[in-house]
């Protein structure tokens, strides 16, 4: 766990310049339609500080699409997201500053390797230090393969590689699309255990799923998207 | 995040009803300057003592091209409105528009060919006003294909709009960079339309064609935004009550 | 109340409050040195623009005369459209693999600008592709018939166009992202744009063979590049947005 704090110590939930305060990330009668579906059908949702809101339902229900409407890359045809009590829009790149989304794949470069693509996709957000990255892929226990690229890792691998990257991005809202998608029960367990430590520094998780998370259900919240 | 009302003509069935209202007021008058234009275009006015009556082609060419210009300029405008408030009406006008505005690029390039036959001797000349209309017409194709390239209609519009702002800012500069080419090779001479002054017999008829055209063009472009603004809207409960069960 | 989502993201400052967030240089600096990188490993996509152009080049002694001294009459024509094409050839890699892998979405949604990023992309791919055909291009030329005197000329202008070249290419790449089979859709858009360049460009070229004064055009030729770098990355980052929703 040393490795745990160290990062800890670099993250600060609380904005600009305290440490953790707490955060609230609301979605208010969301409706959005994709083509022809009415996707999103006013719903609406509270996620605070500690909490992490699990996102189940069928296939086509709508979760990737709320987890895509919450970052701002799908305009929404009714509703608001508030983040910390004031609309997104009016200033969504801070809104993203604090945020990390992980979609369906790992956003790696296959040339690269696990360590380089980290720095460039980390590094436009935030300086860190080696030290720093070897620790966040160790937590992830990437560092045998951090050095090779991507191309040559198994699905499992690459998704580790980008839970280090989220590690890394130190931020307190995580919106996770199937974050455990390729991972073996131990990687589960981890992307579980990640997401609990996450909460326990004051964090939030909006995570859409098929299977349940393994987080303690102190935190948990659950949505349940239906069709129809 | 909720619908910003812009303007009550942001308001879909607002538009639509007020789009059919209009027309014939478009319509009508338009019929009856073109045909007034046409009569004392080609008929009335007396031939020009340079170019005989080859020059009565421009009763119909001067005003296509100013529209092809007006039009393209319309639609970017359109389409920036679009983008910057979220106005599916504004996108709707856009779409409506530019096939109509590629109408006009062509009769454009069709007429002025024509006169060309008789003014230099061939159906072509890389004359700045034409090659300018050809560049301006690839404009347009570009932004049609562009727009049919997406399955996604919300998607097709914004993208679309953003290449329309971009080619507005264009347009003067490719009109510019044309002339400056041409000035340099010494090329066949301004059309018609560079003469000082025109007698009245020549000039009214030409003026009631440019409204006549224009006010066609609103004409046809109110039926087509209706037809634009239904397909945006046909989820809509206004759209059922309207087509009717 | 505007709802300006798209500019205001595209032009919100670089630099977070945050103590640990770098400098927006620093940032452009980490955009390049990855595109740099990655291009790299992946070195024979960039032989294919100036094996393109080098082949286009042939084309014309073969088509049209090898005589040296007729050449040199249509050389500045030649290397310009061949340039220009190998240009269009090069776009397929400015975005489309970033994407297709996610990529790109993590850096439209990191907060920081995603105008400021795509102009380190561009300029990367510049540094990849343009300024290889601009130093290819005085070689061309030699085999074109012109004289040494003129070489100069011709790197400065090629230089220069293709900087806006690219810039323009990144709107059309961006415009363009989800579409299968971009290719001639992605020519249509962006020759019309193009027409400045190249006929600042070929004139400067052609006065360079002749041995007159060319500083004219190239002085144009740098407007245009400072006018696309101002605009072009905007209207890019706006496009790329509309194709990640």
């Amino acid at each position: 766990m040393s490795e745990l704090a160290r990062l800890t110590a670099h993250q600060d939930y609380g904005g600009s310049s305290t440490g953790m305060s707490e955060a609230t990330l609301r979605g208010e009668s969301l409706h959005l339609w994709r083509g022809e579906r009415h996707v999103l059908r006013g719903v609406s949702f509270t996620v605070t500080s500690g909490e992490c809101l699990q996102l189940t339902g069928p296939n086509g229900a709508g979760k990737t699409s709320l987890l895509r409407t919450v970052c701002g890359m799908s305009y929404p045809e009714g509703g608001r997201i508030r983040w910390r009590e004031r609309d997104v829009n009016e200033d969504l790149p801070a809104f993203h500053a604090e945020m990390a989304y992980l979609g369906h794949e790992p956003p790696l470069k296959g040339e690269l390797t696990g360590r380089e693509n980290l720095h460039y996709w980390i590094g436009v957000r935030r300086r860190f230090g080696r030290a720093e990255l070897d620790g966040a892929l160790e937590r992830v226990g990437a560092q045998r393969w951090a050095d090779r690229p991507v191309r040559t890792l198994s699905a499992g691998q690459k998704r580790r590689i980008a839970l280090a990257g989220l590690l890394l991005m130190a931020v307190p809202l995580w919106l996770l699309d199937e974050p455990t998608t390729n991972l073996d029960v131990e990687g589960q367990r981890l992307v579980g255990t990640l997401i609990d430590e996450h909460l326990a520094a004051g964090g939030l998780a909006m995570a859409a799923v098929h299977h349940p998370l393994a987080v303690s259900e102190q935190g948990l919240r659950r949505l349940e998207l239906g069709i129809g | 995040m909720a619908w910003t009302w812009f303007h009550r003509l942001a308001s879909p069935p607002y538009l639509y009803r007020t789009a059919r209202r209009l027309t014939p007021w478009f319509a009508w008058p338009a019929a009856l300057l073109i045909l007034a234009g046409l009569i004392g275009g080609l008929w009335l006015a007396p031939p020009d003592y340079q170019q005989g009556d080859a020059y009565r082609i421009m009763y119909v060419h001067a005003p296509s091209a100013w529209l092809s210009l007006m039009v393209y300029t319309i639609m970017a405008v359109a389409g920036g409105i679009g983008l910057i408030w979220r106005m599916k009406a504004a996108h709707a006008l856009a779409a409506a528009a530019a096939p109509i505005g590629a109408s006009f690029t062509l009769a454009t390039l069709v007429t002025g060919s024509l006169w060309g036959k008789p003014m230099w001797g061939t159906y072509w000349q890389w004359d700045p006003r034409l090659t300018s209309e050809l560049l301006l017409f690839f404009l347009y194709l570009g932004y049609m294909g562009l727009r049919a390239a997406f399955e996604d209609l919300q998607r097709a519009d914004r993208v679309s709009a953003v290449l329309a702002v971009v080619g507005v800012i264009n347009v003067p500069i490719i009109h510019y960079s044309v002339v400056w080419w041409n000035s340099l090779h010494q090329g066949p001479s301004v059309m018609y339309l560079g003469k000082p002054t025109m007698p009245p017999s020549m000039l009214v008829p030409l003026l009631m064609m440019f409204l006549g055209f224009t006010l066609f063009f609103a004409a046809v472009l109110m039926v087509r935004l209706r037809a634009e603004v239904l397909i945006r809207e046909r989820r809509a409960h206004w759209v059922e009550e309207e087509i009717g069960a | 109340m505007a709802e300006i989502n798209i500019l205001q993201a595209g032009l919100a400052r670089a630099d977070r409050d945050h103590p640990s967030a770098p400098s927006a240089f620093a940032v452009a600096r980490l955009m390049l040195e990855r595109d740099l990188r990655l291009a790299f490993r992946k070195a024979s996509q960039l032989v294919q623009p100036l094996a393109f152009f080098a082949m286009v080049t042939t084309l014309f002694p073969l088509a049209i005369t090898p005589e040296l001294t007729r050449l040199r009459h249509i050389a500045s024509g030649v290397l310009w459209a061949a340039a220009l094409l190998s240009s269009l050839l090069a776009l397929e890699f400015l975005f489309r693999d970033d994407a297709q892998d996610g990529t790109l979405e993590q850096y439209a949604l990191s907060g920081r600008a995603l105008t400021g990023l795509l102009s380190a992309k561009t300029a990367a791919h510049w540094l990849l592709t343009g300024l290889p055909l601009a130093l290819m291009a005085p070689v061309a030329a030699v085999a074109l018939g012109v004289p040494g005197r003129a070489l100069p000329g011709i790197l400065a202008s090629v230089t220069l166009g293709t900087v806006t070249l690219s810039l323009l290419g990144a709107v059309g790449a961006a415009l363009t992202l989800g579409v299968r089979r971009a290719g001639a859709l992605l020519s249509l858009l962006t020759l019309p744009l193009a027409i400045p360049v190249l006929i600042f460009g070929a004139h400067a070229t052609q006065l360079a063979i002749r041995g007159e004064a060319y500083g004219a055009p190239l002085t144009l030729l740098a407007a245009l590049a400072v006018f696309g770098m101002t605009l072009a990355p905007l209207a890019a980052a706006a496009a790329v947005r509309i194709n990640l929703e």
